[in-house]
């Protein structure tokens, strides 16, 4: 109950804000006399600003607190506002009848008041817009140079761990590929099926027009073995592993783990890179295999059921019309997909700086960029293969 | 302690309990703090410290007790009773806790924005304002958070807890990872703004230099409760083998030299 009756009180003492200020001026020959009461505070400090604007005299202003109830920093700051532009004008405020407090908040904000400076100004011609063109080449082809040096790092590691195998970090060669590798096999099964049903549905639709309605055999054989198999596993793998990478990475990076790996004599290269790329090398190229197969299977349920292709009509046509040579032709491609995934999310990770903010950005950027670098390797792949005839 | 009985109590917790899972934190804890007031709190790690800090600011909710600030029923109050208590108290928290997608300015303004009668223009200028009265250099309002030192962070945390003119600031750990320089400039500015702006201030510390320098009560975390309050006199005088270890160890002594070797030169 005593809680409830100083609270009471305080609702009394404390002016709530919707009591506002009242102010009046009187404009004398040279400057005037300015009367305030109430509370000056932040909720009515836009108002109190308008009215001091609005003050025409100059010169000497005397200014009565005496029935101000109470100022906050705000409340100064109008004041001190005033202050300025009375002395600019060369007159002076002169504050009556304040208390200690209010004159203690007047003079800290006093002397609080921000001078501004200009910050240096951002030229927008010509000559910026050329060195910011200039910038961004260089910083590209840096990094381009960058991925090759971590593809170097990778390979010298990998050079001196077949020298020396007693150093071979096997144990989390093992742990990440269950990670990249077989947790992944879900996902890519199901995308390829899916691809394989759409592929089927869609190649027959159009097949049927012609009464060609069996080639959409190799139309998926094709298809899936030689390109969409291997490259949307990759894409998979580019969004799910080079993010794990560079947050894992990253994250250690942040924390200066990687530079106490450094003062203890371990190598970033040997011990982080080394088995999460291996692993991938490993890995995508099973990841590929199961794609295959599994595109496959989803082509031909779908062909049993819209085409009436059976199964077996299907199988034999798979091995009459489709030559071995395009499942290599596709499978080639996955250890180069692998490099560019496992290298563009190691790289990514070691360029994390202290911030949160960072990792996250780096995150995303080497999703980005090894799911465009898989596109971009893709394509040379494909004018490299019709140049051979392959 | 009869002056103290005269004074009016802004922060009064009684009964507390904090538990999380098995793990009992606080236990019939009582505090009470002083308008006007730089209390101190101190405890060996685990003992709660934070933990407080965060069931007054009611964002941890407590497993008993009540908790009142302003006579404002913290746990079990209206929505309403505890909105208004949001313009009067500003936390700042260890690293500043500053949204890292805004400047500094505008995180300056975010608790302004609460005012819908402020224009955008003066909510800038107020803003720059707090941001040098804080001692932070103009030019850092255009800044991001990443871009500052961990002391500019804390200073800029500490120019949005004052953004409303709060009557109760709180703050985590003020001048951990700061440097001795850095931390005696921010000792130093506490207590500037405490006295000229007539701040309650509840802070959370290991600092023996920040409880020497600068605060007027002592509360002592110890075995889940409050186990003694009082000014450093008092604490001098604790039998309890943790505060005596605290406030008599090597580092307590040393602390206690430079503030009476500071005072001392001020008398001269």
């Amino acid at each position: 109950m005593r809680a409830q009756d100083i609270g009471a009180e305080r609702l009394e003492t404390r002016p709530v804000a919707e009591n506002g200020f009242q102010m009046q001026f009187d404009a004398t020959g040279d400057g005037g006399q300015l009367s305030l009461s109430g509370a000056l505070t932040v909720h009515d400090v836009t108002r109190l600003h308008q009215q001091l604007s609005s003050i025409a005299g100059t010169g000497q202003v005397t200014a009565d607190l005496g029935a101000v109830s109470h100022i906050d920093t705000a409340g100064a700051w109008a004041l001190s506002t005033f202050e300025q532009r009375l002395s600019a004008a060369g007159g002076a405020l002169h504050v009556a009848n304040a208390s200690d407090n209010a004159l203690q908040v007047l003079k800290s904000v006093r002397d609080a008041m921000p001078k501004p400076e200009t910050p240096p100004r951002q030229r927008m011609d010509l000559r910026a817009f050329l060195e910011a063109t200039g910038r961004a080449v260089v910083k590209g082809v840096s990094f381009a140079l960058e991925l090759t040096g971590y593809l170097g790092m990778f390979f010298s590691s990998l050079g001196r761990i077949l020298v020396n195998p007693r150093k071979f970090p096997l144990t989390s060669l093992v742990a990440h590929s269950e990670d990249v590798g077989f947790r992944a096999v879900p996902i890519v099964a199901l995308m390829a099926f899916l691809i394989g049903v759409v592929l089927a549905f869609q190649g027959s639709a159009q097949l049927r027009q012609f009464g060609a309605e069996v080639f959409v055999v190799d139309l998926i054989a094709i298809s899936v073995l030689r390109e969409l198999g291997i490259l949307l596993t990759a894409i998979i793998v580019a969004g799910r592993t080079a993010s794990a990478f560079t947050a894992a990475i990253g994250s250690m990076k942040m924390r200066e783990e990687i530079d106490a790996m450094r003062t203890l004599g371990l190598d970033p290269a040997m011990v982080l890179f080394l088995p999460r790329i291996l692993a991938l090398l490993l890995m995508l190229p099973i990841l590929g295999l199961i794609a295959n197969v599994s595109g496959l299977l989803g082509g031909a349920l779908m062909s049993w059921l819209e085409l009436g292709i059976s199964p077996s009509m299907f199988r034999i046509r798979l091995i009459e019309g489709t030559d071995i040579s395009h499942v290599f032709v596709g499978l080639i491609k996955a250890p180069v997909f692998a490099l560019v995934i496992g290298v563009v999310g190691c790289h990514a990770g070691m360029q994390v700086r202290g911030t949160a903010e960072s990792l996250g950005r780096m995150t995303s950027n080497a999703v980005v960029t090894a799911i465009f670098a898989v596109i971009v390797v893709d394509a040379f792949f494909s004018i490299f293969f019709a140049e051979l005839g392959i | 302690m009869t002056d103290n009985d005269q004074r009016e109590v802004v922060i009064r917790v009684r009964g507390l309990r904090n538990q999380f899972g098995t793990h009992v934190v606080h236990e019939d804890l009582d505090l009470d703090v002083y308008r006007g007031e730089i209390i101190g709190i101190v405890g060996g790690s685990g003992t709660g410290k934070s933990v407080l800090l965060r069931s007054i600011t009611g964002l941890q909710k407590p497993a008993a007790g009540s908790i009142e600030v302003f006579s404002v029923d913290v746990l079990h109050g209206t929505e309403e009773a505890r909105a208004t208590l949001d313009e009067r108290w500003g936390v700042m928290f260890q690293d500043g806790a500053l949204f890292s997608s805004l400047t500094v300015r505008e995180n300056v303004e975010v608790p302004m924005r609460a005012i819908h009668e402020l224009s955008p223009e003066i909510r800038r200028e107020l803003a720059d304002l707090k941001i040098s009265l804080v001692g932070l250099p103009y030019l850092a309002g255009d800044k991001y958070p990443s871009e500052l030192s961990g002391g500019m962070r804390k200073r800029a945390g500490l120019a949005r807890a004052l953004a409303l003119d709060p009557e109760i600031v709180f703050l985590d750990e003020p001048t951990a990872g700061l440097d001795p320089i850095g931390a005696a400039a921010f000792d130093t500015l506490i207590r500037t703004l405490s006295r000229s702006l007539g701040l309650t201030v509840f802070l959370v510390t290991h600092d023996l230099d920040t409880l020497y320098a600068i605060c007027d009560r002592i509360a002592v975390l110890a075995e889940r409760k409050v186990l003694v309050t009082g000014d450093l006199q008092d604490m001098l005088s604790v039998k309890h083998p943790w505060v005596h270890e605290y406030f008599h160890g090597p580092r307590a002594r040393a602390a206690m030299d430079a503030s009476a070797g500071a005072t001392g030169a001020k008398e001269e």
